[in-house]
């Protein structure tokens, strides 16, 4: 079964941001709560859906992670962590 | 450089609050995303990989020093300290917050600059010549060309909603650094037998999924029909052009589908609907347009600098950058500097706001406030004196600006890739950082010569891979990123689209196979014969053997 977490952007200054086990957002990737199986996807694009009518976030969508909540796919691993020729920006500029 | 009139100020000064009200009654939640997603993106803002990007239009190229001074101030304010000049011309912030956009927008309305159409189906920033008013060889100069166009194409109610997005570009000089050929329409501008002015007018090139070199509809349009032909053009475009496949939607497509001969056709009948109408622009409007462009006040100089010639003789850094980093100036002891955004291991077309203040005031000292970026990622400063060109290139050096690589390998075309874009599905410019780096020996850069390398992160072709000497297209393959190498591609008055040379190859793999492309140059060329030429005259494969010899 793939392991999923919900990702968005944030609307007033766009960063990426994961939806928590508490229902908020993180900056962080490994706050994200993880997610099991179609209906725990569905259940969690339907707390994310709130948030974005809410106009608290923006475009959320499921993204695959392994175990240890990192990103399967290049294209999310950059997300989480920031430009990979910028290390001093982004994420992963706060360690 | 043109000055914005009342109507002009006018205009940016609305749309600034205009969109003040809109953020923030998004902000507010009274305006839903998909309400709201096309007024951000008719006001140049998008949403990326990491946050929002803004896309700052730079009319064809041209910037004065207060409005570099203001970019700068904006990257550094606003975003994370630096900016992304782009192969429109362009430049992009990769961080604003959509809640301080509104105040960004109203600081580049006091310098006269806007991101009015960076975005949608509409007619584009209009680019041109980085050379215009310097060049030796110059017809006639191309930005007021592109401002007429500029004026006529901003907020066209009947241009608004095109099938697709409409590039124009305009040179003044039969040697084409705008890549005119590979553009929605590209414009020449020439002399006919009698000394009159007038517009080679070619439809239809493109690059993204499916490149196109334009055809010319037209070898001699007469000055003062210029806005009619445009308009019969769009009309015949926005009417027939397809709107149920965005792939398809391009003119390219309807020019080549049509078929040249009816397409021109078509816009010939249209065209009698409409020329010798209110569209042409009365050739008092061309002349008060015109003004704005007369040249500096250049000294009158006897000819070459002798004390440039003394610097070149004693100093072999600064005589690499010349031979490289400065062109020929239509007035005698003037010169053209290019000023590449390729340091090594740099990413290509990045500026930090220091060094855009650096341009600044170096522009202000020694070229008449004027700049200009090139489609090709770099800055220009148009009219400096040879007498300045020793302290302007000591100076640059200190910034980090004076990479003698204009044209070489190193002067890399990259698009910003998967590092930022969504519709990236390949990294790009750390490719370029690598090949720079893997190329930074000055000697071996001028043995290969002159060789126009562009990557591209997408099938989408904003880095013009395409039109690359050699052209490296990022693309997923189950996850993992590959590159598709093409060969003998070119942008300039001899185009030509290149030619895959066979299957792709992994991300580590791309160094090693420019390298062997450029050895395997070497080891054929005829004498002096560039890259390009070398392609041109054997094809392809004593390349392809070089590259998949253990296949």
């Amino acid at each position: 079964m793939t392991t999923q977490v919900i990702s968005a952007n944030r609307l007033g200054d766009g960063i990426v941001v994961y939806l928590t086990a508490c229902g908020d957002w993180a900056e962080g990737i490994v706050q994200a709560r993880l997610v099991d199986g179609e209906a725990q996807g569905e259940a969690a694009l339907d707390v994310a859906s709130v948030a974005a009518a809410a106009s608290i976030i923006v475009d959320p969508y499921l993204i695959d992670v392994d175990g240890e909540r990192r990103p399967t796919r290049n294209r999310e691993l950059i997300r989480a962590l920031g430009p990979t020729v910028r290390l001093d920006i982004g994420k992963q500029a706060a360690g | 450089m043109y000055l914005y009139d009342a109507i002009d100020q006018s205009l940016v000064d609305q749309r600034v609050e205009q969109f003040r009200g809109q953020v923030q009654r998004r902000m507010a939640g009274a305006l839903s995303e998909e309400e709201f997603k096309p007024l951000r993106l008719m006001n140049g803002l998008y949403l990326q990989l990491h946050a929002y990007m803004l896309r700052v239009a730079i009319p064809y190229g041209t910037l004065s020093s207060d409005q570099m001074g203001k970019l700068a101030q904006i990257a550094r304010v606003y975003d994370k300290g630096y900016g992304h000049f782009t192969t429109r011309q362009n430049l992009q912030y990769n961080w604003p917050k959509l809640e301080d956009m509104p105040d960004i927008l109203a600081e580049l309305a006091t310098v006269q600059m806007h991101a009015l159409q960076t975005s949608g189906n509409c007619i584009r920033n209009v680019t041109a010549d980085q050379y215009a008013g310097a060049a030796a060889d110059e017809v006639a100069d191309p930005r007021i060309v592109a401002e007429v166009i500029r004026q006529w194409s901003t907020l066209h109610p009947e241009f608004s909603f095109l099938p697709r997005k409409f590039k124009i570009a305009v040179t003044g000089t039969a040697r084409d650094r705008a890549a005119v050929r590979v553009h929605d329409i590209g414009i020449v501008i020439k002399r006919d037998a009698a000394g009159k002015i007038g517009y080679q007018v070619i439809v239809g090139g493109g690059l993204g999924r499916t490149p196109k070199i334009g055809t010319t509809l037209r070898e001699f349009l007469p000055e003062r029909h210029l806005l009619s032909y445009l308009e019969a053009v769009l009309r015949v475009y926005n009417q027939a052009g397809r709107r149920d496949n965005k792939y398809k939607a391009r003119i390219k497509i309807l020019v080549h589908e049509t078929g040249a001969a009816e397409f021109a056709r078509q816009v010939e009948a249209e065209w009698q609907e409409v020329r010798d109408s209110a569209i042409e622009l009365p050739a008092e409007e061309y002349a008060r347009i015109a003004m704005f462009f007369k040249p500096p006040p250049f000294k009158n100089l006897a000819g070459d600098d002798g004390e440039f010639a003394r610097h070149r003789l004693e100093n072999r850094d600064f005589t690499h950058w010349v031979r490289t980093n400065v062109a020929s100036h239509k007035r005698p002891g003037y010169a053209i500097a290019n000023i590449t955004l390729k340091p090594e291991g740099g990413i290509p077309g990045d500026a930090t706001a220091e060094q855009m203040d650096a341009v600044a005031a170096l522009a202000e000292r020694f070229s008449f406030s004027e700049i200009r970026v090139t489609h090709e990622q770099n800055l220009v400063l148009p009219h400096v004196r040879q007498a300045d060109l020793f302290e302007l290139w000591q100076t640059l050096r200190r910034h980090d600006l004076a990479a003698p690589n204009l044209g070489l390998i190193s002067d890399i075309i990259a698009c910003p890739g998967m590092d930022y874009c969504a519709l990236a599905t390949a990294r790009s410019t750390p490719l370029a950082q690598d090949i720079s780096r893997h190329f930074a020996d000055l000697e071996r850069q001028h043995n290969i010569g002159e060789l126009k390398l562009k990557i591209s992160g997408c099938i989408n072709a904003c880095g013009h891979h395409h039109v690359g000497h050699i052209g490296i297209l990022g693309v997923d393959k189950r996850g993992e990123e590959f590159y598709q190498i093409t060969i003998g591609g070119s942008a300039d008055e001899a185009p030509s689209i290149g030619t895959i040379v066979g299957p792709a190859f992994p991300y580590e793999r791309v160094v090693e196979v420019v390298e062997t492309l450029t050895a395997t140059y070497l080891a054929i060329r005829s004498g002096t014969e560039q890259f390009i030429d070398t392609v041109k005259r054997v094809g392809l494969d004593p390349f392809k053997e070089a590259l998949y010899a253990d296949h």
